[in-house]
């Protein structure tokens, strides 16, 4: 032989480059979106409105469990603005997460049978639940708008930074467990735990400075590492803290934090892509 | 026997073994306790022993033998979907893979939505689908149902579009599992007619099929398979002899 059969154009099939083929099939991605947008509230009356009612309830139950029977709101200034900046992040987490997870069985019946970048899956997990999430953001604004809410630039660079660390580490942490879950079937049932864990780890109902409180230091930074700690915490200086007299504590050096978060969930995504590399192989035999 | 040499191939099946490891468990309880007994949990099958050749441009080939052969395996190794054990697999050009149609259909979309979609997946882009999407219109003799949801379709309009969405994917290589049986039988004929159209365009084929004279009339060559080895390689006609006499 004399060149290698790679020369002359030839490729292995199903060994593709991971998350660089979703980028490069964008027009695939896009219409999966669509698809798990149009289908999802599909036979229901309500049908997006779903994505509403479903925070707004979470919201009251919260608000009168804790901001009024615990009265939090009366120690908090704009309590409920506080509440709803934290619980929307943490949504877009859970359901990103939760969503990534069980998007290869899922799609077992296509991932069996066609040869498409399975990354494709969980990353148009991510993008459904932040297209879900946008409207939230928007509730959320508008309120903020009309109780006089006046940010500083940096504070929006917050808000974007926020989105991105959980944007990179959901659909991270969904590689991770969405390919674990072709296995083992444990691993969904375990992101359901971690969920409901999650909006209690992170400052979403009670400030933080509740935990300095209680916690000796070297604690407190093992729970502010959490970088969803942190993206609730630049939702919160971001929306939160401009409707407020501005006393409130909020942690220290937030943006620097937000980098590190970013670079921890950066690390996550890359782990996820090697360990989906290592066991995207048996996905087909193992569905 | 038509070989190829190697410079005009289109698929390159080198030493590839194929085993498939049947694990009895799906939760780490159970594994975990099967650890501590050491009792096995998986057990090996071989469904692909050392198969060797080659399949050169705009050659048809036919994969024939009987249930459980390994000849669906083959073509999902060559499709990406699976992976060799051993060995290497190696394709030059777009290749679509038309294992199973309309593994990508979603009921609840219409036959439009459905038409987009599954071109996309099977690695079509919007530009491609926008110029081809009349033709597929027409050869699924779908009409007005084409903006219908799929689930109120007949399983006969369902076959048709898939395929026809299949079909009109005309890429460099097509690999067709058992689509020939789709339909009633005009709608057969015309599928027949189509591969015939897309092999005088230069597109290399393999195809699977239980319906042999078909099979062995569309392709010129045969590739014959037995528990998971190649036992003759040769025109489609003798292939068919072959598999018959056993």
């Amino acid at each position: 032989m004399i060149t290698a059969p790679q020369n002359r154009g030839f490729v292995e099939p199903g060994h593709g480059s991971g998350l660089l083929d979703v980028g490069r099939r964008r027009y695939l991605l896009s219409l999966l979106v669509r698809k798990e947008v149009q289908v999802r509230y599909r036979g229901s009356v309500l049908g997006w409105l779903w994505s509403y009612v479903k925070p707004t309830f979470q919201f009251l139950v919260f608000f009168l469990a804790l901001g009024v029977f615990l009265q939090q709101n009366r120690n908090m200034e704009s309590y409920p603005i506080y509440l709803f900046s934290g619980l929307i992040v943490i949504n877009l987490f859970n359901e990103a997460f939760g969503n990534g997870t069980r998007s290869i069985v899922d799609n077992g019946a296509l991932i069996k049978k066609i040869y498409l970048p399975r990354e494709m899956f969980p990353v148009s997990s991510t993008i459904v639940a932040f297209v879900n999430f946008l409207p939230q953001l928007v509730v959320t604004l508008i309120v903020c708008l009309l109780v006089g809410w006046h940010p500083e630039p940096t504070q929006i660079l917050g808000l974007v930074l926020g989105m991105l660390i959980v944007i990179v580490l959901s659909t991270g942490l969904g590689m991770l467990f969405g390919a674990a879950n072709v296995s083992f079937r444990d691993s969904q049932n375990f992101v359901e735990l971690i969920a409901l864990v999650a909006t209690w780890a992170s400052p979403v109902l009670y400030p933080w400075t509740t935990v300095r409180k209680v916690l000796p230091d070297w604690l407190l930074q093992i729970y502010l590492v959490n970088p969803l700690t942190t993206a609730v915490e630049l939702f919160h200086a971001g929306l939160w803290f401009p409707t407020t007299s501005e006393t409130a504590d909020l942690p220290p050096d937030l943006l620097l934090k937000g980098g590190l978060a970013l670079v921890i969930a950066v690390i996550v995504l890359l782990l996820g892509q090697l360990v989906f590399r290592r066991l995207e192989g048996r996905f087909a035999q193992d569905l | 026997m038509p070989r190829t040499s190697e410079t005009d191939a289109r698929i390159i099946v080198r030493n590839v073994d194929k085993r498939f490891v049947l694990r009895h468990t799906h939760s780490l309880k159970e594994t975990f306790i099967s650890l501590i007994r050491r009792k096995s949990l998986v057990t090996t099958f071989e469904a692909l022993h050392d198969i060797d050749f080659e399949i050169g441009e705009g050659e048809s080939v036919a994969l024939l033998g009987f249930n459980g052969s390994g000849k669906s395996t083959l073509l999902k190794l060559m499709s990406g979907v699976l992976r060799p054990d051993r060995g290497q697999i190696l394709t030059r050009g777009r290749i679509a893979g038309l294992i199973e149609v309309g593994a990508g259909f979603h009921p609840d979309l219409s036959g439009r939505e459905n038409v987009y979609l599954n071109a996309a997946i099977l690695g079509m882009s919007r530009k491609e689908v926008d110029e081809r999407f009349d033709d597929i219109v027409a050869f699924s003799e779908i009409g007005d149902f084409i903006d219908t949801e799929v689930k109120h379709y007949s399983s006969g309009m369902f076959v048709r579009l898939a395929f026809a969405v299949a079909i009109h994917t005309t890429l460099d290589i097509m690999l067709v599992d058992e689509v020939l049986s789709v339909g009633d039988e005009p709608f057969q004929k015309k599928c027949i007619a189509k591969l015939r159209e897309l092999q005088s365009q230069g597109k290399t084929m393999v195809v699977v099929s239980h319906d042999l004279d078909t099979v062995s009339r569309l392709c010129e060559r045969g590739i014959l398979i037995n528990k998971g080895r190649v036992v003759f390689d040769g025109g489609s006609a003798d292939a068919v002899a072959a598999m018959r006499a056993g």
